[in-house]
């Protein structure tokens, strides 16, 4: 019951992003959307992703999405008219998507693929083999040490992507270009300057 | 925000209880929920709550610059290398049970190869979390600073 109403709300923040075009509104909206999602791994007891959600989802993202809202224009510049063939694929592919879960197993069954595989083995073993009652902890640190390694990696990098980014000082432009359609990043900076 | 008496209290007031928090799910995450990745983070907000009420220039002044450059690389760097120190205790790379001649049961050199990999997973994840916020906010104040050049000319 109260991840329907979870859910429910998902949905109505979802739309509501779609619609605001300040884009205040859209950060604080989808730190809300996270926080929802965190809610709801709550529900489903996933403690871990939960925090993680909480955390990284609806705290550390909204800033970084406000740091850029910083930078750049607070509403949404409107487009016009309706790209109907992007209505058809994203119809389209819903509709696949929702078809395609009536072939999912059912919800927590125990036959389930991803209960019959390493799953029990986890569940058994991480206990006596290590002493450590948080499972998640157990794989994630020790049987799948290397994928962790990998990830710490990807965000020490991500901090070397982002300075090689931004440690080049901006500069105004010299020449005005000529009125052409270009890509919306180009068009917001020279309506800055 | 930083002449906001209000936010400046409150922020002092609670500060502290953040960086507990992160330090609570960094070192009790075999416990419970969390571990190195939610304890940086949370610890990371604490210090950008702190640079934004107080501004970055008392940020940095509380970890300077240089100070996160080293430790996001000495995170990663712990992580590596227990993976190489297992390797040379006779072990397989990042196998934890190679420390177990320090320790009387193989659960404790587990233990403390969870611990230690965490730790320098919480290292990392808060550093360069700290780092793209400062590098942000120095964007937009370089950015101010062209806009008023351009102005004047």
């Amino acid at each position: 019951m109260i991840d329907i109403g979870l859910l429910l709300f998902l949905l109505v923040v979802a739309i509501a992003i779609v619609k605001v075009r300040d884009l205040f509104a859209a950060a604080m909206l989808f730190a809300i959307y996270s926080l929802l999602s965190a809610a709801l791994f709550a529900v489903l007891d996933a403690g871990d992703v939960a925090l993680t959600e909480a955390a990284v989802g609806a705290g550390f993202s909204t800033i970084l999405v406000l740091a850029v809202l910083a930078l750049a224009r607070r509403y949404e510049h409107p487009t016009g008219g309706h790209n109907l063939l992007a209505l058809f694929v994203v119809g389209v592919t819903g509709a696949a998507l929702i078809y395609a879960t009536l072939d999912l197993p059912e919800f927590g069954a125990a036959d389930n693929p991803a209960q019959i595989h390493v799953g029990p083995h986890y569940i058994e073993q991480s206990y006596p083999d290590m002493g450590v009652p948080n499972m998640v902890a157990a794989v994630l640190a020790s049987y799948r040490s290397i994928d962790t390694m990998g990830e710490v990696f990807v965000i020490f990098a991500a901090a070397l992507g982002v300075y090689a980014l931004l440690s080049v000082k901006p500069r105004r432009r010299q020449f005005v270009l000529p009125r052409r359609p270009r890509s919306g990043k180009a068009r917001d900076e020279d309506d800055e300057s | 925000m930083t002449d906001n008496g209000i936010l400046r209290i409150i922020a002092r007031f609670l500060i502290p209880f953040i960086m507990l928090f992160g330090l609570y799910i960094q070192f009790h995450g075999e416990y419970s929920p969390g571990g190195g990745f939610q304890a940086g983070i949370v610890v990371a907000a604490g210090w950008i709550l702190f640079a934004l009420i107080y501004g970055l220039k008392a940020g940095l002044e509380v970890i300077p610059e240089k100070a996160m450059y080293w430790l996001a690389a000495a995170g990663a760097l712990i992580y590596a290398l227990t993976g190489v120190a297992s390797v040379l205790l006779g072990g397989r790379y990042l196998d934890f049970y190679a420390f177990e001649a320090f320790f009387n049961t193989p659960q404790a050199a587990q233990q403390f190869g969870i611990i230690t990999v965490e730790f320098g997973v919480g290292l990392t994840v808060a550093t360069v979390v700290m780092l793209i916020y400062t590098f942000f906010v120095r964007r937009k104040s370089e950015w101010d600073e062209v806009m008023r050049g351009s102005d004047a000319e």
